[in-house]
This record gives structure tokens, sequence and C-alpha cells, in this order.
């Protein structure tokens, strides 16, 4: 029985770190004029590549109640913006410089990018 | 599309509000219950029953605790955690493990495993969030109170004059030179000019100028300002976006949306926290299983869910924004604009804070300071023969020099003709400026000589003794010296110099106060920037720096002595753009729609350069109050986590119970929110 209880815990434990930091490296959507993020535990997708100076709408599909995701945050765009549940919620911006921005919920729990390229 | 936005906000987090707090009256209700039934003796024994517990628990887990469920789930398909997924999974496992107890009570007892309830432990943890929750987000709304009033400001509708006719027209209709009619107590609608009326219009609301300002034809007026007792005809200047108030809302939200460098820490920490946290409570579990007292099982179980419950990622998350939210927004309110987090960080931190001199610690405008007639005037008036019996002599000589500077256009003129206003005008034979020395006009025949001493003495006029002490007097305070000489008899003379603004010497008397060094900065000579910069108090002045040299002046300051400074150059943004760039934070000063919005870290809505000492200590004030929050934010973390795990248990013999983690992870994130708004009160 004891010998049970520890390997289920040993194995809770490297599943864990497995399941949460193993994660595949999102190399990102191209997308153009407007692209749809689902907010739901996290946003999908979570990278979203664009060209510098070209006018995109990203449209934040929040589904998720939880408070952590009530906001979306872009420093590099100066955004910060409620997003209202269930609704489509459009955030426009127009890169003026290329490299990833990273945008993240009001708490800074969730995070997505936006690649910008030349 | 701003007005809207804020008005969802507002609605949804009204209803998120009343679904909270039905959620929390159902979990008080049913919580009392259970812990009723398991801390009193004389509670009936139905409360005892664990199948009526069983029952009690289900809606508080499953409707009242839903939204923990589903934003973990959510998160688990995205392999991402937060603050839901330690919720769920602290208050799942109580549930399910009673729920498990309940129905196989003697097959664990068969298994060494010692069954046991903890639905009113679940129940009473669900509860407890959600009241921090609700509080959380009654008070949440207040931190971005200020940017809904500059919304708020925005007027709705404008009368435009078309055709002789005033039309009422929504403000987005308005184009560029249309007409507005502006009542007395109304709303000017857009920033324009008056083209006809004048009244006083309290402008307070946006630039935090406490009394209101006079404006006739030809002044600029701001949108959203406050028209007073009199009727206006504004032309439409600046539309939409342009206005200064669109401005001013677009910096603050950006403002608000950045993040600060002090917040690099928390943002390192927050993506590993919760997986973390995850692998503690399981390596908490092994530890009291293995090594702690019986029933080991059990207390395994309960402090695994102490450390989920325990841990709060919200209040490391909300310490940073929070915080500068409240405080960008009191700058706003009080006419103070910072760019973004970083200005904050850094007016923080001043080394030396470089003052343009003009227009900056000086009105900029040059004015009459001293008029001093010569000792004998009336032997004058006699030996020159003036005719004049209805008027005494000096009111005569103030004529003769009022009316001839009415004809200059120098500065130094237009600042004798203000000091003079309000003396008989007499008519000016002729007129001639003198270039780069001064003027000189007939009047009755008279010949009226007004400028430098040079002037004076090639005009080979008589030197009045006492009026040449005096002008050296004069002269050593800084000012610059108009003789006066009629019919060549030098009769009076004039100092003039530009004031120094009002509580320029107490702002500059409080930075040194703070350890600020303060620095003058000027194109003056240095005998003259020495004079003013004694007046103010200021020891180290940077004389007859051209404006391409202030750049470099600040670049050397930053490198002073061999050590890196941090360096504020406060100017009126336009002039001094280089020099507002080179320093480590610029804070433009301007006044009404000419400021400078973007132009520097900080820039300040009217000329009153106490708001420089007001925006030094209110990002003081913030970048405190974000550090009581990180320090609070990750001392509760790094103290409770462990002793939810059991660390003060060899010692002491005490562990952690979950309930009271519950409540203390509750009230920690709301705690940071309370901490930021008291920012708002703060004195700045």
């Amino acid at each position: 029985m004891n010998t049970a209880v520890n390997l289920i815990g040993v194995f809770l434990i490297v599943f864990v770190c497995w399941f949460f930091f193993s994660k595949k490296k999102n190399e990102g959507v191209s997308a153009e004029g407007e692209v749809t993020i689902l907010v739901q535990g996290g946003y999908k997708p979570d990278a979203i590549k664009i060209k510098k100076g070209k006018t995109i709408t990203l449209k934040f599909d929040r589904k998720d109640e939880s408070a952590c995701l009530e906001e979306v945050v872009l420093p590099d765009f100066g955004v910060r913006q409620y997003l209202n549940l269930n609704e489509v919620n459009e955030v426009v911006i127009t890169p003026d410089k290329s490299g990833a921005f990273v945008f993240s919920c009001g708490m800074n729990m969730f995070h997505g990018k936006i690649i910008v390229e030349e | 599309m701003n007005q809207l936005n804020e008005d969802s906000e507002t609605i949804a987090r009204a209803e998120e509000l009343r679904d909270l707090k039905a959620k929390l009256v159902l979990g008080a209700v049913l919580s009392s219950l259970l812990l009723a039934g398991t801390t009193l003796p004389f509670a009936p024994n139905v409360l005892k029953n664990v199948w009526v517990m069983w029952i009690l628990a289900t809606p508080v887990q499953f409707w009242a605790g839903a939204q923990y469920y589903k934003s973990a789930w959510a998160g688990f398909k995205n392999r991402s955690a937060n603050m839901d997924t330690l919720i769920a999974l602290g208050t799942l496992v109580a549930y399910f493990y009673s729920a498990i107890s309940v129905i196989f009570w003697s097959q664990l007892e068969s298994l060494e495993v010692k069954p046991y309830v903890y639905f009113e432990v679940a129940a009473t943890i669900i509860t407890l969030i959600l009241l921090g929750k609700y509080l959380e987000t009654k008070t949440k709304g207040q931190t971005s109170e200020a940017i809904k009033k500059l919304i708020g400001l925005q007027a709705k509708t404008a009368r435009v004059v078309r055709g002789g006719k005033e039309i009422e027209i929504p403000i987005g209709e308005i184009v560029v030179g249309d007409v507005l009619a502006v009542k007395p107590g109304e709303k000017i609608p857009v920033d324009g000019l008056v083209v006809k009326g004048d009244s006083s219009v309290d402008e307070s609301m946006v630039t935090g100028e406490s009394i209101p300002v006079y404006k006739h034809t030809g002044d600029q007026v701001i949108g959203a300002t406050i028209n007073g007792s009199g009727f206006l005809e504004v032309r439409a200047m600046k539309i939409g976006s342009e206005t200064l108030l669109a401005q001013i809302i677009e910096m603050v939200k950006q403002a608000q949306s950045s993040r600060a460098p002090i917040q690099k820490l928390v943002d390192s920490v927050s993506s590993y926290f919760v997986p973390v946290v995850i692998v503690l409570s399981v390596v908490t579990f092994l530890l009291w299983f293995n090594f702690g007292p019986q029933p080991s099982f059990i207390l395994a179980l309960v402090n695994l869910i102490a450390v989920l419950i325990i841990a709060c990622p919200c209040a490391l998350g909300l310490a940073t924004p929070t915080s500068i939210i409240v405080g960008v927004g009191k700058g706003a309110e009080n006419g103070i604009l910072i760019k973004n987090a970083e200005s904050l960080e850094i007016a923080n931190k001043i080394d030396y804070l470089v003052f343009d001199k003009t227009g900056t610690l000086t009105k900029g405008k040059p004015e009459v300071q001293t008029f001093e007639f010569v000792n004998g005037l009336d032997e004058i008036k006699k030996e020159l023969r003036w005719e004049i019996s209805n008027i005494d002599v000096k009111s005569y000589v103030s004529s003769l020099i009022l009316s001839v500077e009415k004809k200059s256009h120098h500065p130094l003129a237009d600042a004798v003709v203000k000091y003079l206003e309000g003396k008989e005008v007499f008519d000016v034979e002729r007129f001639e400026d003198l270039s780069g020395l001064g003027v000189r006009g007939y009047i009755d025949g008279h010949e009226v000589l007004i400028g430098t001493q040079r002037l004076i003495e090639r005009e080979g006029a008589i030197k009045d003794a006492g009026l040449s002490d005096l002008s050296e007097v004069f002269k050593q305070k800084g000012q610059t010296i108009s003789f006066v000489s009629v019919d060549k008899k030098n009769v009076a003379v004039l100092g003039i110099a530009d004031s120094l603004k009002d509580n320029a010497v107490d702002t500059i008397s409080r930075l040194k106060d703070m350890g600020i060094v303060p620095i003058m900065i000027t194109g003056d000579n240095k005998v003259t920037a020495d004079v003013i910069a004694g007046r103010l108090g200021i020891a180290t002045v940077l004389a007859e720096v051209l404006p391409a040299e202030k750049a470099d002046k600040i670049k050397e300051l930053q490198r002073k002595d061999g050590k890196k400074r941090v360096v504020a150059m406060a100017g009126d943004g336009i002039n001094d753009a280089p020099a507002l760039a080179s320093a480590d934070i610029g804070i433009a000063m301007g006044s009404g729609t000419d400021v400078a919005i973007e132009s520097a870290g900080i820039t300040l809505l009217r000329g009153d350069i106490s708001l420089v000492l007001k925006a030094i200590k209110l990002s003081k004030h913030t970048i405190r109050n974000i550090k009581q929050n990180l320090v609070w934010a990750f001392g509760y973390n790094v103290i409770l986590i462990p002793v939810a795990m059991g660390i003060l248990y060899p010692f002491f013999g005490i562990s952690m119970n979950p309930v009271l983690a519950s409540a203390a992870m509750a009230f920690s994130s709301l705690s940071v929110v309370i901490n930021a708004l008291r920012l708002k009160k703060a004195r700045i």
C-alpha cells in the first residue's frame, strides 16, 4: 500500500513537470487583416505572425469566465482592454517595428505573443 | 468606441457581482450548516449525517464553484494552469475523498486508510474564495475610476451655427471650421478658438487648474471644459482623436497598460508558479504520508489541500499593475500625464533636475520690475516749460513713455505698455525705431527718448547721477535697463526683467529637501543667469548655452564625476525637445492645447512649476506602493506555502488548516488592491 502511494506521488510529480514545462514551442499562425483568438484557458492561437506596418484586428473571443482572463494587455501597443464574456472583443493594432511582442491576461498568468515580421 | 467599451465593462462587472453574490449567499448558508454539523456538539443529528453533508456540499461545489472547474479544465486542455487550477484541485481532492469515504467506508478501513469526510472544508474554501473575489471585484472597479471620469467628460452633442441658425448635432458630426454656440454653463464640445463673446472657463477637469480662465476672441479653448457665465462662439479646430482630452485619455490608457521594469521578477516567476505549487503539494503529501504522525494518510491529504489553497499567484499578478493604474489615474486628475510605468520608476530616482529658465522657472515674458523718476522732476518741468496743469508731472512723464512705447513692437516695449496701461495716451508726431538701442518720439514738440545707456550717451542727453547709480543696482538684480530722456534730460529709468513663476522658489527648496539637485540651464549671460538662480536658490547654473548645446550638457551631467546619474530635464516640450529626449526623463510643461503630449516621459498640462514637484512625489508614492505590494505578495507566498507544507510541525506541532488557508488566500489579493487604492489619498 505504502509503496503504491509513493509511486503514484512520484509519477504525479514527473507528470506535472512534463505536462506544464515540456510544451512544444509554438511557431505561430500567420494572419492578415484579422485573426480570431479564442480566450479559454489561455489564448488560441497563442502566437500570431503578422507583417510590420499592416493594421490587424485581433478578435478576442472570450469563452472563459475566469477573472484571470477578463482583461487582455498588450503593453507594447498601449492596450489594456476588458473582454466581455461570450463576445468577440476587437483590438486593432498597427505594428511599426518588428520583433516578438508578448500579450497577457490582466494578472500576467496567461501569455501569447505577436510576432511582427518585416 | 471608448465610451461603449467602458459602459459594457461597467455592465459586465455589475452582472459579475450579481452572479457572485447569489453564489456567495448559497455558499454561506450551506457552508454554515456543514460547519455547524461538524463543530457544534449540540447541532441536530441530521447535520452530522454524512449523506446529508454530501447533499449540502454538492451545490456549493458544482454550482457556486463551477467557474473554477471550467477555467481549470480549459487551462488543462491548453497545458497551462492558473489560480483556478489550484482552487479546483484543492477542493476536488477534499470533496471526492469525502465522497469515496462515504461510499467505501469499510473498504478503506480494510486497506488501513482512514475514511474521513471533508465536505465542510471543500464548501467553506469555495465560499471564502467567492467572498474574497466578490470584494476584490467591487474594489477593483475603483482602481480605474480616473479614466472613466476622463471619458465621461466628453460632450455628447454640440450646437453648430449654420446659416445663422443653431442646430444640435452629435459631437461626432462636427467638422473642423464649424462655429459652435456655447451657452453659459455648457461644455465646450471640442478644442477651438473663440470667435465671438467672452467668458471665464473652468478648465479644472482637464488641466487641474482650479481658477477659471478668462477667454475672449482669439483665445484657444479646450474641449470638455465648462463655460462660465458668458456666451461664446467657438470655431472647431481639433475634433475626434485630435482633441486634447482624447489625447489625454489615450496617453493614460497607454500608461496604464505599460509594464514597469520592477515587474520583471514577477513576470519570470508567474509562468512557473502554479505548476511548482502543484509539485510542492504532492511533495508535501509524500512527506506527511511517510514521516508524519497517524493518521498519516489523512494528515498528508489535509496538508496537500492547504498547500494548493494557500498559494496566491493573483496577489503577485495584481501587485504592480493595480498600483500603476491608480497612480497614473491620480496623475491625470492633477494635470500630470505619465507616459509609462518606466517613467514613474525613473522619476523616483532623479539625481539632477535641469530646468530650462525661460518659460519654466520664469514666466517667459518681461515685466517692469522697477520704475524710478529723477529727483527734482518739478524743477525740470519748469526748466523745460512743460505746459501741464491738469496732470501731475510723474503722470505726465508716464504718459509720454506710454505714448511712445505703444508705437513700438519690441517685447520690452510691450512690458512697459502693460505696466503703464491706464495712463493718458498722447498723439506721437514722429516715431523712430532706433534698432538695438531704443525708440524716439515727438509729443507736443518735446523729444522723448527711451532706450539703452548707449542711446542716451549717443544722443547727448544729460545724465543724472542718481538714476545712473540706481541703474547699476537694477543691473545687479538681473534687470534690463531703459533710460528715459525728455528734451535731452534724463528723467526716469525703468528696470525690466522676466518674473519668476509663482511657486518657483518654494518648488526648488522642496526639491533640495528631497535630495534632488536643481540646475538652471539658459542662453542668458552668466551675470543675469546667476542673479536669477540666486533668487531661486539654485546653486548650479549652466549659462550661455545655445539651444542646440543643451542636449550635450544633459549628457555631461549623466556622467558627472565618472558616476552614472539620473538626470531629468524640465522644459516647454517644444523648443527643448532634444534636451528632453536626451535626459533620463523629460518633463514637458505646457498650457492648454499647446501641450506637446508624448514629447516627454511626464507631461504637465499647465505651466504651474509646482506640478514638477507633484509629479516626482506621485512617482515616489507609486513606486513605494508597488514595492509594498510586491513584498506583501512575495512574502505571503514565500512564508505561508512552507507553513502549509508543515515546516512548523516538527518544531511547534502547528500545521495549517485548509479553511484558514482559503481565508488567507482570499484576502491576500484583496489587500493588494486595497493598498493600491490608498494611493488615491496620497498627498502630492
